[in-house]
């Protein structure tokens, strides 16, 4: 079994013309690799009537529909994240309520509010209780804010996993962008924050650098909007790692932090 | 396959493993690549970048795969010397990284070794960048090569060829469609930057552009060669074109 961890699906009400050819694109590289399981979300209308990291409450309701119907459409190869927007706190709370009665498999937070403000705590209280890992955009090491995003780094998702010890989260695309290190040196001490490989960077002795640091048992394969470097990390891991070691980042960790029965 | 775009030798900005020729040529069997065309990665941060060419000439005396790359920096005395030497070597190319060496990336001295590579059939090899610009180290200040540079010195004679490592579709674009077919007949591009599916940004710029203006680099050891393979692997790619991609175009632009 191979999980994919960060998967993006877009719909009609996106900037996307091209939305359907990406999905096909996906799924059709999703069979080449030999993906099982595509755990995708959809940010709102990835910026058409809201920004893509600032999504409004109808546009994530209508972005979250659209996967609903994706997993019913393939329910051999889709799952999906519930994503909402921590600014609006009730619609956050029952979105993921709904979201998760339908089938829905984890929560997925963007940057739309700092990793550490008290206003995930709502969010990270239900995730504990309905026992779905929290998936969180991340800007490894950020230095500055950049535009368009109330980006997070593994510092402030720390902090918030310490806050609620028993949640499980995904720290986002390690490989996307920034200085990974930095998050690598953070996620040492925190056991309840999982590394998603996922991103377009394929950076020799990173993935030698995310064993030393976290171990494989926190390793999750991904890849977010670039599936050749993530099948090219797995390639790599294939070199590295035992048979047995490989099958927790191809899916038994996966398994592990998402809800029994989850890819069944 | 060959792959033009390699590196030998520490990086000054983090820790990479695998750097020596040894652990190079290992990489190479692992992903199946049979030549390499090798550029001495710290000398490109040196104040004079050529101290670093004879040992890469040395190197690739008692490794075949590896073809050398020499630096060369226009803005230093007797910089045509290297070119002569990069020619009697038969190097596949010589390369030059004015943003490392703070020199204008179209000013009068790139103007001027692009004209006297082009006067002597050699090809100039230019990285548009080396790391993802939201990692770099603080004090990697250099700046990525701008399309416009490329456009502006594949015009300083018609005899200039230019390799460009490292570019994503949009600097492939605005530079292939920003020139005149002839010009952009004496550009490659190597598919290191280039992302594959979902976004299927190499597929695209292979069915607008054809795959005659492709090479296969991998920026590696600073990147793993097995995102090019994959890239690769996800196409739908006729033996032929592939083989143009992967050995044909590089054997073309550069024979032994």
């Amino acid at each position: 079994m191979l999980v994919d961890v960060h998967a993006h699906f877009y719909h009609d009400r996106t900037p996307r013309a091209d939305w359907q050819e990406r999905n096909r694109s996906r799924l059709r590289a999703g069979e080449r690799i030999g993906i099982t399981w595509h755990v995708a979300s959809i940010l709102g209308s990835w910026g058409l009537t809201s920004p893509v990291y600032f999504p409004s409450p109808a546009d994530l309701t209508y972005g979250n529909d659209r996967l609903l119907e994706l997993q019913r459409a393939h329910p051999d190869r889709i799952r999906g994240y519930v994503t909402v927007n921590p600014n609006y706190p009730d619609h956050a709370r029952a979105e993921i309520g709904r979201g998760l009665d339908a089938g829905l498999i984890g929560i997925k937070l963007a940057a739309s509010r700092r990793a550490d403000d008290r206003l995930l705590d709502p969010i990270c209280l239900l995730a504990r209780e309905r026992g779905v890992p929290i998936l969180h955009h991340i800007w490894q090491h950020r230095r500055r804010d950049w535009p368009g995003q109330e980006a997070s780094d593994a510092v402030e998702l720390c902090a918030l996993a310490a806050r609620h010890p028993d949640v499980r989260f995904i720290l986002a695309h390690l490989a996307g962008g920034g200085d990974w290190l930095h998050s690598l040196h953070v996620l040492r001490d925190t056991p309840n924050v999982y590394v998603d490989l996922s991103g377009s960077g394929v950076d020799g002795g990173m993935l030698e650098a995310c064993l030393a640091a976290v171990g494989v048992d926190r390793l999750l394969w991904g890849t977010d909007l670039t599936m050749d470097t993530g099948w090219a990390k797995l390639r790599y891991l294939e070199r590295i790692l035992t048979a047995d070691e490989l099958d927790r980042v191809r899916s038994r960790n996966a398994c592990r932090i998402f809800p029994a029965g989850a890819f069944a | 396959m060959i792959d033009v775009n390699v590196f030998l030798g520490s990086y000054p900005f983090r820790r990479v493993p695998g750097t020596s020729p040894e652990a190079v040529r290992a990489a190479l069997d692992r992903v199946g690549i049979r030549e390499a065309w090798v550029s001495h990665l710290p000398g490109l941060y040196w104040r004079d970048p050529t101290e670093g060419n004879p040992w890469l000439y040395g190197i690739a005396a008692r490794e075949t795969r590896f073809r050398p790359v020499p630096a060369v920096h226009p803005g230093l005395p007797g910089w045509e010397r290297v070119l002569d030497e990069a020619l009697a070597r038969r190097a596949p190319a010589v390369r030059a990284d004015p943003g490392c060496y703070a020199l204008a990336p179209a000013g009068p001295e790139m103007c001027r070794l692009a004209q006297a590579a082009g006067e002597r059939g050699l090809v100039l090899l230019l990285a548009v960048r080396l790391e993802d610009q939201r990692q770099r180290h603080p004090n990697d200040v250099a700046p990525e090569l701008p399309a416009a540079a490329v456009r502006a010195l594949v015009r300083c004679h018609p005899g200039v060829r230019l390799l460009v490592t490292l570019a994503d579709r949009n600097f492939v674009e605005e530079v292939h469609y920003g020139s005149t077919p002839e010009e952009a007949a004496r550009i490659w591009w190597d598919v290191a930057w280039v992302w594959g599916p979902p976004e299927d940004h190499l597929a695209l710029l292979l069915e607008t552009m054809g795959p005659q203006r492709f090479v296969l680099g991998t920026g590696q050891p600073l990147r793993l060669p097995e995102a090019v393979i994959a890239r690769l692997d996800l196409l739908d790619l006729s033996p032929a074109a592939r083989h143009m991609i992967s050995e044909l175009n590089a054997s073309r632009l550069a024979p032994r």
